[in-house]
C-alpha cells in the first residue's frame, strides 16, 4: 500500500531526501539540562518532513535522540525497553561492540572527541541550508535550543566538497531505493541483485526484507498519545512507526597519508597513482564503476542516465577480482549479490544449491545476500578540501583535519550497519581473503596473530599482487546511535517530559 | 586417512562447589572464554590430535518454560560437560588425557557429584560419556597435524614468494621454484608434510555398513513410514498451531555474558541448551531426524560444507536427561550475527526441521516452513538458549575452514609431479 501525503508528513525528511541542494550543514550535539523546557522545544520544533514541497525547502532541520536523551526526557521504562539492544547500549557503551566494530587502537572510544564513555550527547539537531543561509539558520535554532534547557556540546562541521569525499572520490553515488509504493514482494527468493529495499529496512513500522516487522516500542491503544497504530499488532499504538535509527560516526581521513602511500607503491609514477587508488576504493574517482554496465537492467537502477552509468553493474562478471579486487571498499560494502550464487536459475538449480551441491568454484557462496544489509547513507564531508596538488604537499601547521561525518539510516542496527561494518568491512577473512581488511577504514589491528594490513590485487595469470604494511588512513573521532522519530512520535516523546 | 572422533563427559555438579568450579575453569583462560593452551590444569596444546575442546557448565535457565505445558519443573542441578573433537580413537585420547592432565582433571571433576578421590579417572570419564545423536565434521580425514602443517606450508610459500621469487616469473616457473623450495625445506627439516596414515580397517568396515545399512533399513521400514505419514502430519499440525512461542528479547546481562566471549579471534564457539517440546511425538521425531542427519553428515556433507554453509568446523547435537533436553555445540567462523543470518537465509528449512522440536521455537508450518524466517524471533530464541562456554580451546586459531581447504589445495598442487596449464591457473590463484 503506497504512502499518502499524510504518511510522508509523519516522516522526517532525511529518510526520503539527502538534501543535496542544501549544501551547507552542521550537526548540533546537545545535552538536555532541563527536560521540561526541552520537551517544550521538541513539541513545536520545526522539523522538516518527507512531504514533497514545491518549491523545495531552502533550509531543513532533523532531530534525533540517543537512549540517554530519551531517558532524560522521562520516557517510561516500558517504552524504553522497546528500543533495540544496540540503541540502548549505545555505540561506545560496550567494549565487545567496539571490538566488533573495529573501534580499537587509535579509534578506541576512550579517545573520541564526542560519543565516548561519559560524553554521549542526548540529542542531535542536524541543520541544512542553501548556500549562504546556514549561519542565520544556525543562530535561530541554537537560540531556541539554549533558551529551552539544551546545552550545545559541540557543533560537528560540514564542508561542501561538491559531492567529492576528502580522498578525491565522487561519493554518495549508490543508494538503495525504498519501496515507498509498497509493491515489493519478498515472499520468495531473489535470484538477481536488485537495488530496491522493503520500506521496513529503513522505516520502522513497515515490513522488512523478511516480510516481518522489526521490533520497536509500542503502547496500548488506550494509552494517551496521538500516535499511528501498529500495522502488525492490533490494539497497539506504534511509537517507532515512521521513525528509524540514525548512525553518526566522525571519520577523520589522512588524505596526505593515503596519497603518499599510493605514490610509494607506484614508485612515484604519477600515471599509475589513480589506478591503484581506484582499485583500493572499488570505483573510479569520477564515480563510475570499475566494471562495465550490464546488458541486463537492474531493478531500482535508472532510468536516469547518470544512475545507469554508475550503478548498473554487479560483480558477477568479475569472479576472479581482476577488475575490482575482492577486498576493495565498494565491493566489501555492497557485494551486489543475490540469495543464491550468480547463475542459479530455475527450481532444479535452486534445489541443488539448497542441498549444498552445484558448486563450481571454491570461492563461491561465501557472502550473505546483500539485500538484508543495505544502508541509506546521508553523510557529509568536513574539514579542508585538498586539491590534487595539495595532497602531495606537506600540511600547513594550522590546517583543519578533513574527513567524513558518516551518517546512515537503518531499521535494524545489528543486521545492517553493524553487520556491514564487522562482517564485511573489518573482517580479515572476508570472502576468502586473509590478512586484509577494508583498505580505507581498516584499523590495521592484529587479530589472532594475523596482521590485517594487506591488500591483494588478483592478476589474470599469475600470483596475485600483494601490498603489505598499509598504514591506517582513517580514525574514528566520535559516534553515536540515535533514534530519528516520526513527527507524531517526536511530539509524543516531547509530552512525556512534561508529565 | 585418519577419521575424527569426539567425546562428551557429563556429570552433575555438587551445588556447594559450583563457585569453586567456575573459578577453576576461568583460571584456564587467557581471555574471557578462550583457553590458554599451556594452562596447568588441562594443557590442551600438548594433545597433537585435538582440534577443539571445551568445558561448559550446563545450566538450564529456561526450565520455567515447561510450566506453559503444565509440566512439573525439573530439578535445577547444573552439570559440567567436557567435550573434545579430535583425530583417531577415543581410547587413545582418554589415555593421553590421563597421561598429561590427570591432576587437573581430577581437580575439576572432584566438583562433580559422582567423582570420588579414589575413582579411576579413565573409567569414570568413560562411564559418564554421553554419545552424540549427530556430529558434524567439516572435512573427514583432515587431522589437526595436517591443518598445522599445511598452514605452515602456506606461510612459508607466502614468505618465499615475497622475498625470493621474481615478480615477472610465469605461473609454471613459480610452481617449479616453489616445489624446489619446499623440497629443500623438507630436506632441511624446516617443513614437514606428513603423509596420511592408512585408514583403520575396523573403521572402514563400520563406515561401509552404516553407509549401506541405513538406506537399506529406511527402505525396509518405508512402507510403515508411509502409512504413518498422514497420521504424523495430523499429529504434527495439531501441535504446531498450539505450541507456544517463547522468545522474549534476551536480557542485557545475558547478552553481555555471551558477547564478552565472542569475536576475539576469527572462529567462535556456540553452546545452546534447551528443553524438547514435551511428548513422544517430538522426542521420536528428533531421534529419527538425527538418525537421518547423521547419515548425511557422515557420508555426504563431509567435504567442506553442510548444505550451503561452509563455516562450521565441528558441531554436535546431544540428547541429555533421558531425551528431554538437547545440547548443541558448534565451532564456526565469523560472528554470530553472520552465522545466524547464514542459517536463516541458506538453511532455514534445516533449522526448522531440527530446532522446531525445541520448546518455544518460532511458529513453523509443516515442520520446515516459516519458523526461522521470522528472523527477529528466531535470533531471540537462539540467544535465549545460548549459554556461555566456560573454557574453549581452538587448536588452530586464525585459520578458518575455508583457509584449511585452500591450504590443502595449495599442498596438493605442490606435491603433484605434473600439473596441467588449466590446473596451474587455478592453483596459482590460491597463493
Amino acid at each position: 500500500m503506497a504512502l499518502t501525503n499524510a504518511d510522508y508528513r509523519d516522516l522526517q525528511g532525511l529518510l526520503r531526501y539527502g538534501y543535496g541542494r542544501l549544501t551547507e550543514s552542521c550537526f548540533l550535539l546537545l545535552r538536555i539540562d532541563d527536560s521540561v523546557a526541552a520537551g517544550h522545544w521538541l513539541e513545536t520544533a520545526p522539523v522538516t518532513t518527507a512531504e514533497e514541497q514545491n518549491p523545495p525547502p531552502i533550509r531543513a532541520l532533523q532531530v534525533a535522540l540517543t537512549y540517554e536523551g530519551l531517558r532524560k526526557l522521562g520516557i517510561s521504562d516500558d517504552v524504553l525497553k522497546g528500543f533495540s539492544a544496540e540503541f540502548i547500549s549505545g555505540m561506545s557503551g560496550d567494549e565487545n561492540r567496539s571490538r566488533r566494530l573495529g573501534d580499537e587502537g587509535a579509534s578506541a572510544p576512550k579517545d573520541w572527541q564526542w560519543g565516548g564513555p561519559g560524553s554521549v550527547p542526548d540529542m542531535v539537531a542536524i541543520i541544512y541550508a542553501q548556500r549562504g543561509l546556514l549561519a542565520e539558520w544556525k543562530i535561530t535554532i541554537e537560540d531556541g535550543l539554549t533558551q529551552c534547557g539544551f546545552k550545545l556540546l559541540r557543533c560537528l562541521p560540514a564542508t561542501n566538497m561538491g559531492g567529492v569525499e576528502p580522498f578525491g572520490f565522487v561519493d554518495g553515488v549508490s543508494q538503495p531505493r525504498l519501496d515507498w509504493e509498497g509493491q515489493r514482494n519478498v515472499s520468495g527468493d531473489k535470484l538477481s541483485y536488485e537495488n530496491v529495499s522493503m520500506l521496513g529496512e529503513f522505516v520502522l513500522g513497515y515490513p522488512n526484507e523478511y516480510g516481518k516487522y522489526t521490533g520497536r516500542p509500542t503502547i496500548l491503544a488506550q494509552e494517551p498519545g496521538d500516535l499511528p497504530m501498529a500495522d502488525d499488532l492490533p490494539g497497539y499504538k506504534d511509537i517507532g512507526r515512521n521513525g528509524t535509527y540514525l548512525v553518526i560516526r566522525q571519520i577523520e581521513q589522512d588524505v596526505r597519508g593515503f596519497w603518499r602511500f599510493i605514490d610509494e607503491q607506484v614508485k612515484q609514477d604519477a600515471s599509475k597513482r589513480q589506478d591503484l587508488a581506484e582499485k583500493m576504493v572499488g570505483r573510479q574517482m569520477s564515480g563510475d564503476p570499475l566494471l562495465p554496465t550490464t546488458a541486463q537492467s537492474i531493478t531500482g537502477v535508472g532510468p536516469e542516465t547518470r544512475d545507469l552509468q554508475q550503478n548498473q553493474f554487479t560483480f558477477d562478471g568479475d569472479a576472479n577480482g581482476i577488475r575490482c579486487p575482492f577486498g576493495a571498499h565498494v565491493r566489501r560494502a555492497n557485494p551486489r549479490n543475490a540469495d543464491y550464487p550468480a547463475g542459479t536459475h530455475g527450481l532444479v538449480a535452486r534445489l541443488v544449491r539448497l542441498l549444498g551441491f552445484g558448486r563450481k568454484a571454491m570461492r563461491e557462496d561465501m557472502l550473505a545476500s546483500t539485500r538484508f544489509h543495505r544502508l541509506l547513507r546521508r553523510g557529509r564531508e568536513y574539514g579542508t578540501k585538498l586539491s590534487p596538488d595539495q595532497r602531495f604537499q606537506p600540511a600547513p601547521p594550522d590546517e583543519q583535519p578533513s574527513g567524513l561525518q558518516f551518517v546512515c539510516l537503518n531499521a535494524n542496527i545489528g543486521r545492517q550497519f553493524e553487520f556491514v561494518q564487522s562482517a564485511w568491512l573489518m573482517n580479515g577473512k572476508f570472502d576468502g581473503l586473509s590478512e586484509e581488511s577494508d583498505p580505507l577504514l581498516g584499523n590495521r589491528e592484529v587479530v589472532a596473530g594475523c596482521p590485517l594490513d594487506g591488500f591483494s590485487l588478483p592478476v589474470v595469470d599469475g600470483v596475485r599482487q600483494q601490498i603489505r604494511d598499509i598504514p591506517c588512513f582513517t580514525t574514528v573521532r566520535g559516534g553515536a546511535y540515535f533514534f530519528l522519530p516520526g513527527v507524531r512520535a517526536l511530539r509524543f516523546l516531547a509530552r512525556a517530559a512534561r508529565v | 586417512m585418519t577419521p575424527q572422533s569426539n567425546i562428551m563427559v557429563v556429570a552433575p555438579i555438587i551445588a556447594s562447589r559450583e563457585a569453586e568450579l567456575r573459578q577453576l575453569l576461568t583460571s584456564m583462560n587467557r581471555e574471557p572464554g578462550l583457553a590458554d593452551p599451556t594452562n596447568t590444569l588441562v594443557p590442551f596444546g600438548q594433545f597433537a590430535s585435538l582440534h577443539f575442546a571445551r568445558f561448559v557448565i550446563l545450566a538450564d535457565e529456561t526450565r520455567k518454560d515447561l510450566l506453559v505445558y503444565g509440566k512439573a519443573l525439573p530439578s535445577a542441578t547444573n552439570s559440567l560437560a567436557f567435550l573434545c573433537d579430535f583425530d583417531g580413537s577415543a581410547d587413545h585420547l582418554r589415555r593421553e588425557l590421563v597421561v598429561h592432565a590427570e591432576a587437573g582433571l581430577r581437580q575439576i571433576f572432584s566438583c562433580c557429584q559422582t567423582f570420588r578421590p579414589d575413582s579411576d579417572l579413565l573409567r569414570w570419564m568413560e562411564e559418564h560419556e554421553q554419545p552424540a545423536a549427530t556430529t558434524y565434521n567439516n572435512w573427514l580425514g583432515r587431522t589437526a597435524r595436517q591443518v598445522r602443517e599445511e598452514d605452515e606450508l602456506r606461510a612459508a610459500l607466502d614468505h618465499q614468494l615475497r622475498t625470493n621469487v621474481a615478480r615477472d616469473a610465469n605461473s609454471r616457473q613459480v610452481w617449479n621454484q616453489l616445489r624446489a623450495f619446499v623440497a629443500a625445506e623438507q630436506a632441511a627439516g624446516r617443513l614437514t608434510l606428513t603423509s596420511p596414515a592408512p585408514t583403520p580397517l575396523s573403521w572402514k568396515v563400520k563406515d561401509l555398513l552404516h553407509c549401506i545399512g541405513v538406506p537399506l533399513l529406511l527402505l525396509l521400514v518405508s512402507p510403515l513410514l508411509l502409512l504413518y505419514l498422514p497420521i504424523f502430519l495430523i499429529q504434527l499440525r495439531t501441535r504446531e498451531v498450539r505450541d507456544p512461542v517463547i522468545a522474549p528479547r534476551p536480557a542485557a546481562d545475558h547478552a553481555r555474558l555471551l558477547a564478552i566471549q565472542e569475536d576475539r579471534v576469527i572462529t567462535n564457539q556456540f553452546s545452546a541448551y534447551g528443553n524438547i517440546k514435551p511428548g513422544l511425538l517430538r522426542r521420536w521425531t528428533l531421534v529419527f531426524l538425527f538418525f537421518v542427519l547423521e547419515y548425511t553428515t557422515r557420508h555426504i556433507y563431509n567435504r567442506g560444507f553442510l548444505a550451503r554453509v561452509n563455516t562450521i568446523h565441528f558441531a554436535r547435537w546431544v540428547f541429555l536427561d533421558n531425551r528431554t533436553r538437547i545440547y548443541f555445540a558448534s565451532n564456526y567462523d565469523g560472528s554470530l550475527e553472520t552465522y545466524m543470518g547464514d542459517f536463516i537465509n541458506k538453511v532455514g528449512w534445516g533449522l526448522n526441521l531440527v530446532f522446531s522440536n525445541g520448546l518455544g521455537y518460532p511458529r513453523t508450518n509443516w515442520l520446515v516452513m516459516d519458523g526461522a524466517k521470522d528472523e527477529q524471533t528466531f535470533k531471540d530464541f537462539l540467544r535465549r538458549h545460548q549459554i556461555p562456554t566456560d573454557v574453549w580451546y581452538d587448536a588452530a586459531p586464525g585459520v578458518t575452514a575455508y583457509d584449511m581447504e585452500r591450504n590443502s589445495r595449495i599442498r596438493s598442487g605442490i606435491q603433484q609431479q605434473t600439473i596441467t596449464d588449466a590446473e596451474l591457473s587455478e592453483w596459482i590463484k590460491l597463493l
